[in-house]
């Protein structure tokens, strides 16, 4: 028999709103939660507009050991997962721990924990042998990203199959196909998953001014992030993590959890073209759109609502906008797309499990997201994106895709669930 | 003491390009490297975004987004660091 | 279920670039451990390490030179062997017909030191264009993928020391869904000063500064475990592609994998043999074969007291005591982090080859542990099945049966 996965809880830290109730009133309002960034002088660089979390660890339940010792997108990743286990109505442990997993989604690890350690230990970048004697004993788990799901596995008392997911910025899509591919094959029956990233961090906004992908719209912070529209000029940077209970769709049902939606496809490919290009004509994402939609045995036409990567980079929404006409024909031009990037920006390894949020609460709510800050028409990006107001529809499936350096592409197909408890 | 920097000329541009992002590709039997595109002598945005910041590191030079972009061959990208540099200078 | 054989693999380690040295200092008992170079290591807590020195300009395009992370330029070295070896030309293979999956414990992460001393002594413009993707995790997969066309599914695992073995589960995955071959496992390493600090925080380095009595594991006098780079990439391929394209060799096959993670540490310093036996349990099961099957173990070989004790306890439970000889080749070259599970599937599949057990140096393993450890000389031995072990810090463990081929 086949094995299939379910949403059956959601947990997310996002900009403008923490917990799924915040972060799905930011999106269906069309505000915008992008800024000058607030958590460090930002003032020497190119770009110095970010989509930060205004977060509270201790709040969110992390103790004073937590909160000292663990990367900020760590913390993310203990808060979201002890939400989705709450929203699922497990508690940790409650699942057999052999039979529960971790599959964590993120591109940049403890990248802001190490450049403060970095900082410290060099004696403010003066030294390049950095001091030992400076080096605070956990710094070996900010080297390792594992670490990160190693908390979150200890946190919910998962002894299955764990691990970091890292493919750039595809991380937290391809976390969750992970997880449901485990799920699958029997390897596990419930996967807490997701993705986290808190890149915001001064190395992280120096390497992108260098290639120019972040907006230099510094003077508009809270319109900066622009996708698909012909002003755009580049990504802002965001930070977040969203995390979820995934479980096998029979065991779901047996114990009447509500089921949110449910994993129907997933593939990813990769362009072998450029670490940070794309190649114009989509083929690749394109290719993982029709295999997703195939594995979830569904024609293009049954798409009700693409969540877009739209990055706001000019040759992201190009490349895409090629990729939704190649997959879905002529249904592209009557499927609306948007692009929460626009409200919360890119948060790197984890926007693609925080857009999964956004594609399950859309199937539940039936309310599409809009694009924010989509004014002026691009003549290559002549797709419906939804422009600035959140509009109605019955969902029943959902594409959700992304795109990251590397050059990885994905696509998730989420669906209504058809015999859900509540 | 910092050494002066030497003049900005094709032959320091190509020194430039190499240390960025390495060897280029044999221009071929008619040579004439300064006017051969970018992606012919194998070079791609990065590459010439790399060359672009030391440009800006080394002689104070700044371009624009587009103009990195435009500067579609060596020649022209040295013409434009150079009008900047002359710019700047009087 | 179709099978999925091992066709192709390349290796770069400290004791040997390629695969046959590499395979004949392993037979001679040559190790590549030795005082640090790529930077002074007094002033550290540990100073020996298995280093990879190379011309990657002898081995690479001029292009990659100065993007790349010195553990990516080995990665990109150890793609081309294994391709090579297996005579794959993607070109040849359906479009989105191969992929690349790699696992990593921390990155390029000597190119992101470079980048983070320019940025806090220079300042933001001195930050190169490449440090956008040259120090991030999945940045090996990417530059293999690009530099041979490899546009089908592809990933990037990490979960410390033992993603290496869950790349090739993931490559298993990847096969049975859709590919026809995948480039897959690991190549890392971090020597600069400040991955260097980051490990030695670990408290678990050996402090030794003679190369022969640093990393003994299962040795009474075990203290620690010495860092290598390196690694190896394999090519796995579906058995029904593989025979239709001619693969000219088939090394073995993967049998089976499992992966499972240990509870939160309580602080006494005992460490639970439990998830290991798991792992090794649910492997075997996945593999279909018995305890008895099996004809080798290749030991994760912590270096430290506690878990080695685990390891053997887990070795133990599931096949008796001394009932299965223990190969530990990687006391040659130092723990690669994530390359370890790969280069001993690697060296495991060469076992099988020459039917030869590789040799463990410079350690005396405590009788109490009631292993079979293979020291002194290679021990020859007809083998079919082998156990592959890795740990990860944290709690990873992961358990792969390699078979010899049919």
């Amino acid at each position: 028999m086949t094995r299939t996965s379910v949403i059956t809880g959601i947990g997310v830290i996002a900009p403008g709103g923490v917990g799924v109730k915040a972060f799905w009133d930011l999106l269906t309002s069309g505000r915008t939660a992008t800024r000058t960034i607030t958590h460090f002088d930002a003032s020497p660089f190119r770009s110095t507009v970010g989509a930060e979390c205004d977060f509270d660890a201790r709040a969110e339940g992390l103790t004073e050991e937590e909160v000292e010792r663990l990367d900020r997108a760590t913390q993310f990743a203990l808060a979201a997962s002890r939400q989705a286990l709450g929203d699922a109505g497990l508690v940790p442990g409650e699942a057999e721990p052999p039979r529960t997993g971790v599959s964590l989604g993120s591109a940049v690890g403890c990248t802001t924990s190490l450049e403060r350690e970095y900082v410290t230990t060099s004696h403010n970048g003066t030294e390049w042998h950095v001091d030992p004697e400076l080096a605070v004993p956990h710094l070996y788990d900010y080297y390792v990203p594992s670490s990160m799901a190693a908390e979150v596995a200890w946190s919910v008392d998962a002894q299955g199959p764990v691990t970091v997911v890292s493919t750039g910025c595809t991380s937290g899509l391809d976390a969750v196909g992970h997880a449901a591919r485990l799920i699958e094959d029997g390897s596990a029956d419930v996967m807490i998953t997701g993705g986290t990233d808190a890149p915001i961090s001064p190395i992280t906004l120096a390497c992108f001014d260098a290639i120019r992908a972040t907006t230099p719209r510094n003077d508009e912070p809270t319109t900066a992030s622009r996708p698909f529209d012909a002003t755009r000029n580049g990504f802002v940077l965001g930070e977040g993590c969203a995390i979820f209970v995934l479980e096998e769709r029979e065991r779901a049902l047996a114990r009447g959890a509500h089921i949110y939606a449910s994993v129907d496809g997933f593939a990813s490919r990769c362009n072998a073209f450029h670490m940070t290009g794309l190649r114009p004509d989509g083929a690749e994402m394109a290719d993982a759109i029709s295999t997703a939609l195939g594995r979830a045995r569904l024609a293009p036409e049954r798409v009700d609502y693409v969540n877009a990567h739209g990055s706001g980079t000019k040759q992201n929404d190009r490349h895409e906008t090629a990729a939704f006409k190649k997959a879905l024909g002529q249904h592209a031009y009557a499927t609306p797309v948007s692009s929460i990037k626009s409200m919360v920006g890119h948060s790197l390894g984890a926007i693609g499990s925080i857009e999964i949020a956004a594609c399950a609460l859309a199937i539940e709510h039936g309310v599409v997201p809009p694009t924010a800050n989509l004014h002026e028409r691009d003549p290559e990006c002549d797709l419906d994106y939804v422009p600035l107001t959140a509009r109605e529809a019955d969902i029943g499936t959902v594409l959700s895709v992304g795109s990251g350096f590397g050059g990885f592409q994905s696509a998730m197909v989420l669906s209504k669930p058809v015999g859900s408890g509540r | 003491m910092p050494q002066p920097l030497p003049e900005l000329t094709i032959e320091v541009l190509a020194q430039i390009l190499n240390e960025s992002a390495g060897e280029g590709e044999d221009p071929g039997p008619d040579g004439g490297f300064a006017d051969v595109p970018f992606s012919d002598l194998g070079y791609d945005s990065l590459a010439v975004l790399e060359t672009a910041g030391r440009l800006r590191r080394d002689y104070g030079v700044h371009l624009t987004d587009d103009e990195v972009s435009e500067a579609g061959t060596p020649q022209s990208l040295l013409d434009l660091a150079r009008r900047r540099i002359s710019a700047s200078a009087s | 279920m179709s099978a999925v054989l091992i066709t192709g693999f390349g290796i770069v380690a400290p004791n040997g670039l390629g695969t046959e040295d590499y395979w004949k200092a392993v037979l001679a008992g040559e190790s590549g451990i030795g005082r640090i170079t790529r930077f002074e290591p007094d002033r550290y807590p540990a100073t020996l390490a298995g280093e990879v020195d190379f011309d990657p300009a002898g081995h690479l395009p001029s292009r990659l030179i100065p993007q790349t992370d010195h553990s990516t330029r080995l990665s990109l070295v150890a793609a081309g062997e294994a391709l090579e070896d297996a005579d794959l030309d993607p070109s040849r293979q359906p479009m989105f017909g191969v992929g690349v999956v790699t696992a990593n414990t921390a990155g390029g992460f000597a190119f992101g030191h470079k980048e983070l001393d320019n940025l806090w002594r220079h300042g933001p413009e001195h930050v190169s264009a490449y440090q956008s993707f040259a120090w991030f995790y999945a940045v090996n997969t990417g530059q293999i993928s690009i530099r041979h066309g490899l546009r089908g599914a592809s990933s990037v695992v990490v979960s410390d020391a033992a993603g290496g073995l869950d790349a090739l589960a993931q490559a298993r995955r990847l096969l049975r869904d859709e590919l026809s071959a995948v480039i897959a496992g690991a190549v890392d390493g971090s020597l600069c000063p400040w991955g260097w600090i980051a490990e030695t925080a670990s408290g678990e380095l050996s402090p030794a500064e003679d190369p022969t009595l640093a990393y003994r594991p299962f040795d009474p006098r075990a203290d620690g475990y010495v860092p290598g780079e390196g690694g190896a990439l394999l090519v796995l391929e579906e058995e029904a592609a593989a025979r239709k394209r001619g693969a000219p060799r088939v090394h073995g096959q993967l049998l089976g994998h499992a992966a499972t993670f240990g509870p939160r540490p309580d602080g006494s310093g005992t460490v639970s043999p439990e998830p290991l036996r798991r792992a090794i349990t649910l492997a075997l099961a996945d593999a279909e074969v018995e305890p008895g099957d099996i004809d080798a173990v290749f030991a994760d070989a912590a270096g430290l007291p506690a878990h080695d004790a685990a390891e053997a306890a887990a070795i133990t439970s599931v096949f008796g005591r001394a009932a299965v000889p223990v190969a530990v080749p990687k006391t040659l070259t130092g723990r690669l982090g994530a390359g370890s599970g790969p280069l001993d599937t690697a060296t495991a599949l060469l076992a099988i080859r020459d039917g030869v057990i590789p040799p463990a140096v410079h350690t005396r393993p405590a009788p109490s542990h009631g292993l079979d450890i293979v020291t002194g000389q290679p021990r020859e031995a007809g083998l079919r099945v082998v156990l592959v072990l890795a740990r990860g810090r944290g709690g990873f463990h992961s358990a792969a049966v390699i078979g010899a081929p049919r």
